[in-house]
């Protein structure tokens, strides 16, 4: 609050703060992106609206990037007449890691506050439900999924106005859990730009969240070592993937699943019109590379090595 | 009009310049126009002549207890006044603990926009072009940045830095922080290193990295003992770093450290574009690995296919006696 630094994070925070139930609106068409909120069902009073004012609430809302990992990274091609990269064929794309970590993180606060309520929010093509929908299998409670193709190919910018537009409709919640980075090309702008616009504090690269009454604290990853950070909520926090493997869902967490609501949401639903871009993408080019491997052979694995050896010395290299 | 570069400099803990502000000074004074030095801290103060004798023409040092420790609630602010103070068309800083957090910060307070992690650039009229390695280093991608200023974020040794030139001179401003306790959110509980032991990573002239074939934690001591005879240090994978078979301090790769020795040799690490991200900029890399077609053979200068251990055995034995040798 003290540093927003305009009128609008003000307004934004203070909405925040106030407590306002906006998750069950009824009037949802179709989204173009995808939250994940939890609530506290039973402090909230059965999650009527009228008692959510004076009830603490609890939510983590993770963002699912719009765009999705292929973890099969070393299998694309470039098409750089469309700067765009192709996954190799019979490639599925699958949920950024980073993102279901995201995920992870805010089940491990569910697991120790089980009235806490996860929300799934993203923003994405048709495909992002499959994403989504994954999420609620790993045992997230609702999702959101913003998909219009007003934003479709959306920069950082305006994937991170939507989401938080979407998220001034969801709150109020007391966490934001963003994944630090998506595979390839999110710079780790999405979650620091919704803090700001919010008003909100962020902490960034966590591998540890806890969440505690009106405050959290999180262990940030540094190059070389830890540190401890205390926010008060609601804030934001990108998670790292030291916070370790994320959940897999079991069978009947994926049965449950399809039964749990996927909100789908266009931009007219969120009340706003499609950010202006702020960054182009040029050109997107595989670099020549001119590196001639040469394999070292030998009768045995030892032989080769020795090889190895020699071979380096006579590079100078060793 | 905007013009010429802020870089947004700091110094290391031991309160000397951080080796990437003559980097980033270096880039400003190719891309043209005068370069402007900002540096935030406590103890800053004496580096200030420092980041003049690469070339800043004017240095703003804010000094205070308050930023001792990089906390976002108290460097944005200033970062942001200064930006409106200088306005530059092009402000730079380093893809460091503070640049990562502090760059889409700023830019979000500007109303523009940043390219993160960039290694190279091209000044064509008033557009900044910002190169940035994607895919793990496999591709590339090109930005421009629609609004001013244009900033973007610089992988440490990506170019050369400035040259030294001890009877250059900046104007030193020096300015109150501003900001207050009050200000700052957030909250720092405790730090803890997380000591590397023997030759920094990001100094070693040689790298010897293990992956997830070396099939568990101690498999890293073979490892440590090769790093040992070639006066090198050891790295790792993300994926055994999540496993927990070796410090996360010394994870190389997009996530972890980004490390440019003369050698790097990859002991059963298959190339995942993670880690390649943190090699990109290495010309002589040795991958030993039991598969013939993992990825990592491609961008391997020597390439060795077979049982890591006695591969790793045989060399190590044999790099001591040439060693004795001399």
């Amino acid at each position: 609050m003290k540093t927003a630094h305009s009128c609008c994070c003000r307004a934004a925070f203070d909405a925040l703060r106030s407590g306002r139930n906006g998750v069950s609106s009824q009037d949802c068409g179709k989204i173009s992106g995808c939250y994940t909120t939890a609530r506290d069902e039973t402090r909230a009073g059965g999650a009527g609206n009228g008692d959510l004012r004076d009830q603490p609430h609890r939510s983590s809302l993770l963002i699912v990037f719009p765009d999705q990992g292929d973890r099969s990274c070393s299998q694309f091609r470039v098409d750089e007449a469309a700067k765009k990269v192709l996954p190799a064929p019979g490639i599925q794309p699958v949920p950024s890691q980073f993102d279901t970590i995201g995920v992870e993180a805010a089940l491990r606060i569910k697991d120790k506050q089980p009235d806490t309520v996860i929300t799934v929010l993203s923003l994405g093509p048709d495909s992002f439900r499959d994403t989504i929908k994954h999420c609620l299998a790993m045992g997230a409670d609702e999702g959101v999924h913003i998909n219009d193709p007003a934003v479709n190919g959306a920069d950082h910018w305006a994937t991170a106005e939507v989401l938080a537009a979407a998220i001034k409709k969801l709150e109020p919640f007391d966490l934001i859990i963003a994944g630090r980075q998506a595979v390839d090309w999110d710079m780790g702008i999405v979650g620091s730009t919704i803090a700001e616009i919010l008003g909100i504090p962020v902490v960034t690269i966590a591998k540890d969240i806890q969440h505690n009454d009106g405050r959290v604290t999180v262990e940030r990853v540094l190059l070389d070592g830890f540190e401890t950070v205390e926010a008060p909520t609601p804030a934001v926090v990108t998670v790292s993937n030291e916070l370790g493997e994320p959940r897999y869902p079991q069978l009947r967490q994926i049965m449950m699943a399809a039964k749990k609501e996927v909100k789908p949401w266009t931009l007219g639903d969120i009340g706003i019109s499609a950010p202006e871009k702020r960054i182009t993408l040029e050109a997107l080019f595989v670099p020549e590379t001119k590196v001639e491997t040469e394999f070292i052979e030998g009768d045995t694995p030892q032989e080769k090595g020795e090889k190895l050896a020699t071979r380096l010395r006579e590079a100078k290299l060793i | 009009m905007a013009s010429g570069t802020l870089v947004i400099g700091e110094s290391t803990e031991d309160g000397k310049l951080n080796p990437v502000v003559p980097e980033l000074i270096g880039i400003g004074s190719r891309l043209g126009g005068p370069v402007t030095v900002a540096l935030l801290g406590s103890g800053v103060e004496g580096v200030a002549q420092e980041a003049g004798a690469f070339g800043a023409s004017k240095v703003f040092v804010i000094d205070d207890a308050i930023l001792k420790d990089y906390q976002g609630d108290s460097y944005v602010p200033i970062a942001e006044r200064i930006a409106k103070e200088v306005n530059p068309a092009v402000i730079l800083m380093g893809q460091t603990m503070m640049g990562r957090d502090l760059a889409p910060r700023l830019a979000q307070r500007l109303g523009t926009a940043v390219a993160m992690d960039c290694v190279n650039f091209e000044m064509q009229g008033d557009k900044l072009i910002a190169e940035r390695p994607c895919y793990g280093g496999s591709a590339r991608a090109r930005y421009t940045i629609n609004g001013m200023p244009q900033i973007a974020t610089v992988r440490a040794k990506a170019q050369e830095p400035a040259e030294r030139d001890d009877s250059r001179e900046a104007e030193v401003v020096k300015q109150p922080a501003g900001v207050g306790e009050g200000d700052v959110r957030t909250r720092i509980v405790e730090r803890r290193k997380e000591k590397a032991e023997g030759v920094r990573l990001e100094d070693a002239k040689v790298v010897v990295s293990g992956g997830r074939g070396l099939g568990g934690p101690e498999g890293f001591k073979p490892l440590e003992e090769m790093a040992d005879v070639l006066g090198g240090a050891v790295g790792a994978s993300r994926a055994v770093c999540d496993l927990g078979w070796y410090p996360v301090a010394n994870q190389v790769g997009l996530t972890g450290k980004v490390v440019t020795p003369d050698l790097y040799i990859a002991v059963g690490i298959s190339g995942a574009s993670q880690h390649m991200a943190g090699i990109s900029s290495v010309k002589n890399i040795v991958a030993i690995n039991k598969d013939p077609d993992a990825s990592i053979f491609k961008s391997s200068r020597w390439a060795v296919v077979g049982d890591w251990k006695e591969i790793v055995s045989g060399f190590t034995e044999k790099v001591r006696q040439l060693k004795a040798s001399g």
